[in-house]
């Protein structure tokens, strides 16, 4: 509450939280929402512009934008929101370890992530997302399974500089076992940098998915996913612009909605701005 | 439940024994070599006493208070070897789950800092409740209630359950640090320095609260702490640490009246006289030696005045110099016995 509070003095920040709730209601009610179905194709409206039947136009197949990005708008903030779970949960639970335990457990974990930071994050999702096949789970996991080592690293670092404060000996000291240290004591200690990365990470697995659909290897025709849309669009970038335009200004209107978002939680959550 | 002590180094009344703690060695041991935190070291602590642990900071009380635990940080902290009987078992044969179990219900901690002791985003009454819930088998609404009785016992109103540690002041926080200690009722309390980071008037009600909880849930205490005016408020028996060692223990009376060691000596020199209107205080010649190249023989032999060859080669062993008083020195021992009319303590030359 008291987060919210202070999350309210940042107009940026509120207009992210606004966007990001729409965006969420709308893919919640897409159904409801979208004028059209997502593949229905108006064989003689193909290429128009925005119109009175079609807001924003209609694509290579007489397809409605606006119902296509509607129905997008589900599988882009499923793919931001699951890969991001999954990241979290893998990093979270290994950082939280290699954190905790230190010694042999610490660095073995930790050179893993560091194998993999050292591949570059999009190369990473392309090469998971090439082996285990296109596909909406499979994009989920390999954008999700290549963040992974960033949320390892920043869990550890915040688990490390609790770990060794004097309530969590006083929790030793009342016969707490390590588990519940690490999850009663540790882990609520140290939510505000991971909140704030994974908010800022929804954004960024929004993108890493638009790119590995953009070149084939995410979601598949006709699922109306944002990226394989601007991929769509891209041989009529020169006559018919508005079908890339709309999904690149939701992608764009999403991610920084979720910046701001993530930058308003940063200060939010900052206690050296508490009092 | 009788302990059978065969090495008596510091007899006492055995049926009241509650803890006794024998020849223990704890050891860190670093990159840059092994740190004696603690040698060689024999205590006892009858039940319902309150036993008063001076050293300078680095003597190894604290290592000794979490030794009892079994808290050492390990690595690189190892208990070498050793009995701590408690209740008549030995601690360092229990398992980690069995040492859960005594942790927080028969022996409980009090922290020196109470701004760090508490977890900042729990509510007290949720950090009291926690200790009962891992120890009693009650539901959190019955915990919770009981939490709401220790902050009454302690001097907190019941509405500030629901609070968090930063709507506290210092004071208050330690009272609630001793409502979480004494919760489970235990029977050894360990207070490892508990007024240090109060202020003076705070210290005061700390302690005539830890003083009267103490008795009211009839536990034995160890309180840890270079402060020789609370040694004298609370305490019963006193053991002074020096350089992983108690080189003597005694009870209160007896250590103040004729103290006999000569760093006990030198502890009580060092303290300024009201009365006396003098520019530099007495000190103990020297530094405490590096725990990691402990002296040969008697640890304290460099800086002592009363230093004879023996002292170089020998470990002093304990020895009895009075009823109930020890002391790890043969060389005052004999003085002592030699002339039982010297008052020791008195001639401050240095």
């Amino acid at each position: 509450m008291e987060v919210l509070f202070r999350l309210k003095k940042s107009p940026l920040a509120m207009v992210g939280l606004l966007v990001v709730i729409l965006l969420v209601v709308v893919a919640l009610f897409a159904n409801v929402l979208a004028p059209y179905s997502y593949s229905k194709q108006h064989l003689t409206h193909m290429f128009e512009g925005p119109s009175k039947n079609f807001l924003l136009g209609t694509d290579e197949f007489g397809r409605d934008i606006l119902s296509r990005l509607i129905y997008g708008a589900r599988i882009s903030l499923m793919v931001g929101f699951i890969a991001v779970s999954i990241a979290l949960l893998a990093g979270g639970v290994l950082g939280a370890i290699s954190g905790y335990y230190g010694g042999w457990i610490d660095n073995a974990i930790m050179r893993v992530m560091d194998v993999l930071l050292s591949i570059p994050q999009t190369l990473l999702a392309i090469a998971i997302a090439a082996s285990l096949g296109p596909g909406l789970f499979n994009l989920m996991i390999a954008v999700g399974v290549s963040s992974m080592p960033q949320y390892a690293r920043i869990v550890r670092s915040s688990v490390l500089s609790i770990r060794g404060m004097e309530f969590i000996e006083a929790a030793h000291a009342v016969g707490s076992s390590d588990m519940r240290i690490i999850f009663k004591h540790i882990l609520p200690n140290s939510m505000a940098p991971i909140i704030v990365q994974a908010t800022l990470g929804v954004a960024f697995a929004i993108l890493n998915a638009a790119g590995l659909s953009f070149i084939g290897l995410g979601i598949q025709p006709p699922y109306p996913e944002w990226g394989a849309m601007l991929s769509g669009g891209r041989q009529y970038i020169r006559d018919y612009p508005h079908l890339t335009l709309y999904p690149g200004l939701a992608i764009m209107i999403t991610i920084l909605a979720l910046n701001f978002l993530g930058d308003g939680l940063r200060d939010a959550l900052d206690p050296k701005l508490k009092r | 439940m009788k302990p059978t002590a065969k090495n008596d180094r510091i007899p006492a009344p055995e049926e009241r024994l509650l803890l006794e703690i024998r020849d223990l060695v704890i050891h860190y041991e670093t990159d840059d070599g092994t740190v004696h935190a603690v040698e060689n070291l024999d205590l006892r602590l009858r039940r319902g006493e309150t036993l008063g642990f001076v050293g300078e900071t680095g003597a190894g009380k604290t290592t000794t208070a979490l030794g009892i635990m079994r808290l050492i940080p390990s690595p690189p902290g190892v208990i070498k070897s050793g009995k701590i009987l408690f209740e008549g078992e030995d601690l360092l044969e229990k398992s980690e789950a069995e040492m859960r179990a005594i942790r927080g219900d028969k022996i409980a901690m009090i922290f020196q800092d109470p701004m760090t002791s508490l977890n900042p985003v729990m509510t007290m009454g949720k950090q009291i409740a926690e200790v009962v819930r891992l120890h009693r088998k009650v539901s959190e609404k019955e915990a919770l209630a009981i939490a709401g009785d220790m902050l009454e016992l302690v001097g907190i109103p019941r509405e500030r359950i629901h609070e968090y540690p930063h709507q506290f002041s210092g004071g208050m926080k330690q009272r609630v640090v001793i409502a979480i200690a004494l919760v489970c009722d235990p029977s050894l309390l360990i207070a490892d320095e508990p007024t240090t980071a109060l202020d003076v008037t705070i210290q005061a009600q700390v302690l005539n609260l830890m003083k009267k909880l103490k008795q009211q849930f009839s536990a034995s205490m160890i309180l840890i702490t270079h402060d020789m005016g609370i040694v004298a408020d609370i305490c019963d028996t006193v053991a002074i640490m020096y350089a992983g060692r108690v080189v003597e223990y005694a009870d209160k009376a007896s250590l103040f009246t004729c103290p006999v060691h000569p760093y006990t000596v030198g502890l009580f020199d060092s303290v300024p006289d009201l009365e006396d209107d003098k520019e530099e205080l007495n000190v103990i010649p020297g530094l405490m030696p590096d725990p990691m190249d402990l002296p040969q023989g008697c640890t304290f032999h460099p800086r002592c005045r009363f230093a004879v060859e023996t002292c170089r080669l020998e470990k002093p062993a304990m020895r009895e110099v009075a009823p109930g008083h020890f002391v790890a020195c043969p060389v005052r021992a004999k003085m002592l016995r030699e002339h039982p009319e010297q008052n020791a303590g008195n001639e401050g030359e240095n």
